[in-house]
């Protein structure tokens, strides 16, 4: 085990500021711990080159005493449908084959000018379209708590890089539990933060009215320094927020003392894994420990939120997608024919789970049936919102399991599309509602799997679920102990 | 029998067009990223960002100023405001069209109703209906290559901001389509939303047309016209079509509904797309751009800054005495009709002289250079000095004349022009020989104009300024001529 890889971002921070580290020796040490665990596949690209120029960089700046914050000079990773300028960014696609991007997303941009070091792009379901990481284009990811499963998706290479102590934290994106449920099958700490809190400007769109991006840490106070070099209004994104952000680094696990949890009694029901239902009660325990009273609600329509995402999400991906016809970027398809090179290439660069999706918001968009599927979602997922609105009138907080069952096998879902969107039903009504919530972990089911539980907080009361997460980190140093796999190449 | 005649269709069919406008904001940036929107001339993919060219994970935010625009030409028109207006994509697959689909407006536009005023075909003035304006954006432009060489295409006006401005089917002949145009057009360029360049495209057309024969209340089958791109060919498109249709009609046979494409070489619209091809675009609410609430205050910020409409403009230059052709032309024409404006206030009383001289002279150095009014060398207030000079009889027509095309070519100072031009003979001793002698040459004349034909003063007054080579004050060889022939009007 290698300390250094056990460092917070806190503690390397302060190791840069009093010359007892070095960015480079970090870098180098990630780089190390990537390749000794590179079976786990978490990333699809490094950037050896433009990581060793940043981080020579910050080398420079912490020599002057010109630390730009807590961030620079730390190792990261980025989900590959995050835009990278010069950093090839293919979302997990093969019809994004030798993209280039010339621009920056907006995250990237901040994360440039906080000092991080972009180590490289990780592995998701093309575009960002799965629960298992298996759906892409350059292979699937392995769950270090054992690899034979998987780590969830679609972000499960942010959230192996993570767990595997590859890199000191990571960022994916999040549309209907794509950070929330692999932070959970991992073992390590999710946050999809309120829609419109971080900028959606170079993120590869899927379904635009849900996608989020946020961060993946294995320490609390780390996620919370990632969380707020992103967060906060961009003039490129309508749809962002223009509040200040509060800070989470104020927060405490005393600030959980007399506020109200509420435990849907939805999330507990048939499907639900007894392991992780105990999980969750155990997680209750502890924030009534810590002050809070925990009481019984009711979400009554959670039940349509799996249909209702799956008509909102899947229209606004076959829109989305409509841009990739080979003609600009991406590998293109030989034809004479217009029609026919544009068919062919999407036919050639789309997978399986892509098309299905394309094909079903096709038709949800289509002439005649519009109102019957789409406008009709729409209200339902109005109906949802309130829910959430309503119950918020009563409770500070609500708790439930983040994923209904442990890391899954590896092709064990492949061949049944149904069951693979029902490891996200847990996630899928906060997606709908634009609610921010967390990922924490709890537990270890017999298996030796990790086990999560998700907060999910008022809209832009992000500080609240650091504060309950709290309670948790103080009971359980799950997070922070290494996966079997992460060292699997040192002791065999 | 044919039906080929325009005036034999007319007489048993009611001929019905609504007209769809595509005017190009004038706006610096596109209208959802910060690419120019200039027209770049040949120059291909110079005014391009990520967005413009459709790189995956760019995101739109409007252009506040189209918003503004959409508000004036709303206010202009007499449509009703949306407080809440939403964007919607409408999907095709083309290559000049990025992102797989154009950000427009679809059933919540910005502007709902209105109304244009025109003249109608019995010269009585008409009220065509609106039914909306909304923003959309532009595609980019597709270059053909010949012989199977492939296409190129060009990502300028890919994003470049766009109203589309739908009128109700209360339109009856290709002319009154054409008056419609102009109208509509004049409005655009006076509240400044639109260069209206046909050329370069900012202005361009489609054109549903139907007939129906007279007395019925129902619509016949319609058929569209893209992409007119100047009233000569909307005349000339619409006017193919009405025929087509009345002898289709005439034989009995039925109209179908499609789309159609002009052929302006061959004088012919063709087949583009039946309504079995029709596209399905699959309109949904844009999930990147949030509803578009329009602040009230904008709306009366607007209506404060409108500025004179161009009926307004007519009927004023009409009050003057301006002739009816003149003053719709001023009033249709912007810049035209601002630099008649700068000559108005210095010479309020002088409008129809200045008005001729504008349609006259004025109107041919420009077709003879090509180029705008506002590159002048001879401002609206320096052509009124001209004017005034000449109705005072300091200089003639001629020396007018003469003096304008020496402005317009090296520009200078009116004043000093006017005082060299100004040592023209007025004194009546040295005029009187030329008189005398203009008056015995032109007997017969004379004979008539004593018998009280008085007119013919101008044709003396003439006489005697070809005699001077225009150095005569014609105000002075009048007043001569007057008492020499004897018996006129003084």
């Amino acid at each position: 085990m290698n300390a250094l890889l056990e460092q917070s971002i806190h503690g390397l921070h302060a190791s840069y500021l009093d010359g007892s580290r070095r960015p480079t020796d970090t870098l180098d040490e990630c780089l190390a711990q990537i390749e000794r665990t590179e079976a786990l596949g978490a990333f699809v690209r490094l950037d050896q080159a433009g990581a060793r120029r940043d981080a020579e960089a910050a080398d420079e700046r912490s020599k002057r005493g010109a630390l730009r914050s807590p961030l620079d000079g730390v190792p990261i990773a980025l989900k590959d449908n995050i835009i990278t300028k010069g950093l090839e960014t293919n979302a997990g696609s093969k019809i994004l084959e030798g993209f280039v991007p010339p621009y920056d997303a907006t995250l990237v941009t901040r994360l440039r000018e906080a000092g991080a070091v972009i180590v490289g792009k990780t592995n998701l379901d093309e575009f960002a379209m799965g629960s298992s990481t298996e759906h892409s284009a350059y292979g699937a990811t392995k769950n270090p708590w054992d690899p034979s499963r998987v780590p969830g998706g679609s972000s499960g290479g942010s959230a192996v890089a993570v767990a595997a102590r590859q890199v000191y934290g990571s960022f994916g994106t999040d549309t209907g539990g794509s950070i929330r449920q692999p932070a959970s099958l991992t073992g390590v700490y999710g946050l999809k933060p309120t829609y419109g809190r971080i900028s959606r400007y170079g993120l590869v769109a899927y379904a635009s009215s849900l996608d989020q991006a946020g961060p993946f840490a294995r320490r609390l106070d780390d996620l919370a320094v990632l969380y707020l070099a992103v967060a906060g209004f961009d003039p490129k994104d309508a749809t962002s927020h223009p509040e200040a952000v509060p800070d989470p680094n104020a927060c405490t696990a005393s600030g959980m003392a007399g506020l109200k949890v509420g435990l849907p009694s939805e999330y507990l029901t048939e499907g639900l894994d007894p392991e992780v239902e105990s999980a969750v009660r155990l997680a209750a325990k502890w924030l009534e420990d810590a002050g809070a009273k925990i009481v019984p609600i009711s979400l009554p329509h959670t039940r349509y939120a799996l249909s209702t995402y799956y008509l909102i999400a899947t229209a606004e991906a076959s829109s989305n997608l409509a841009r990739y016809d080979g003609l600009r970027y991406g590998p293109r398809a030989k034809s004479t024919d217009l029609a026919r090179t544009i068919v062919e290439s999407r036919h050639q660069g789309f997978g399986a789970e892509v098309k299905r999706r394309i094909l079903l918001g096709t038709f949800v968009l289509s002439a005649g049936y519009y109102e019957a599927y789409y406008a009709r979602a729409q209200k339902v997922r109005t109906l949802i919102r309130r829910d959430f609105e309503a119950a918020f009138q009563d409770v500070d907080l609500m708790l439930t399991p983040t994923s209904p069952v442990p890391a899954f096998e590896l092709g064990a879902r492949l061949s049944d599309p149904l069951a693979m969107y029902l490891a996200d039903v847990c996630t899928l009504p906060v997606s709908l509602s634009g609610l921010p919530a967390l990922s924490a972990p709890v537990g270890l089911s017999s298996a030796g799997l990790p086990l999560g539980a998700q907060l999910i907080a008022p809209w832009w009361q992000e500080t609240r679920l650091f504060e309950a997460a709290l309670v948790f980190e103080a009971r359980t140093d799950l997070a922070q102990r290494a996966p079997p796999a992460a060292y699997a190449a040192d002791s065999s | 029998m044919s039906l080929s005649s325009l005036s034999e269709v007319r007489e048993r069919f009611e001929i019905v067009i609504g007209l769809e406008v595509h005017a190009q904001l004038c706006t610096r940036s596109k209208l959802f990223c910060p690419a120019s929107a200039a027209f770049a001339g040949d120059l291909a993919n110079v005014h391009v960002d990520e967005y413009s060219l459709g790189l995956p994970g760019t995101l739109p935010v409007p252009n506040r100023r189209v918003i503004e625009m959409a508000i004036r030409t709303g206010l202009a028109l007499r449509g009703e405001i949306s407080r809440r207006s939403v964007f919607a994509r409408k999907h095709y697959f083309y290559p000049d069209l990025p992102k797989g689909y154009q950000i427009s407006q679809y059933d919540q536009p910005i502007i709902r109703g209105g109304v244009l005023e025109i003249t109608g075909d019995d010269g009585q003035p008409k009220r065509v209906r609106l039914n909306r304006i909304h923003i959309e954006e532009d595609a980019g432009k597709s270059i053909h290559r010949p012989g199977g060489e492939g296409s190129l295409v060009d990502y300028n006006r890919a994003g470049v901001p766009l109203l589309e401005i739908v009128s109700e089917p209360d339109i009856r002949s290709p002319e009154e389509a054409s008056r419609y145009l102009k109208a509509l057009r004049a409005i655009l360029t006076a509240l400044e939303v639109s260069d209206g360049n046909m050329q370069e495209g900012s202005f361009r057309c489609d054109a549903n047309v139907s007939l129906r024969p007279m007395g019925e209340t129902e619509y016949g089958t319609r058929c569209e016209i893209k992409n007119l791109n100047s009233f000569r060919f909307v005349e000339q498109a619409l006017e193919y079509e009405v025929s087509r249709h009345a002898e289709l009609l005439h034989e009995g046979k039925t109209v179908t509904q499609e789309t159609r494409l002009y052929d302006s070489d061959r004088r012919q619209t063709r087949t583009m797309r039946t309504k079995e091809e029709a596209l399905d675009y699959r309109y949904f609410p844009d999930p990147d751009l949030p509803a578009l609430d329009v602040p009230q205050a904008w709306v009366e910020r607007e209506a404060a800054r409108l500025p004179e409409m161009p009926v307004a403009k007519f009927e004023r230059y009409a009050k003057l005495g301006v002739p009816r052709d003149a003053a719709l032309f001023l009033s249709e024409e912007r810049e035209l009709g601002n630099y008649f404006d700068a000559a108005l206030q210095a010479e309020p009383e002088l409008g129809p002289a200045l008005a001729q001289l504008i349609m006259g002279e004025i109107l041919r150095e420009l077709k003879e250079d090509s180029t705008g009014i506002r590159q002048a060398k001879v401002s609206g207030p320096d052509v009124a000095k001209l004017v005034r000079a000449r109705s005072e009889g300091t200089i003639s027509s001629t020396q007018q004349k003469k003096l304008l095309t020496q402005l317009w070519r090296d520009g200078g100072d009116v004043n000093a022009l006017l005082e060299g031009e100004g040592e023209q003979v007025s004194d009546s001793a040295a005029l009187e020989p030329i008189v005398l002698r203009v008056i015995a040459e032109n007997e017969a004349q004379a004979v008539e104009y004593r018998a009280g034909k008085h007119k013919l003063i101008g044709f003396f007054v003439g006489r005697v300024m070809k005699e001077m080579q225009g150095k005569a004050n014609p105000k002075a060889v009048q007043d001569l001529l007057v008492s020499k022939l004897g018996g006129g009007p003084s």
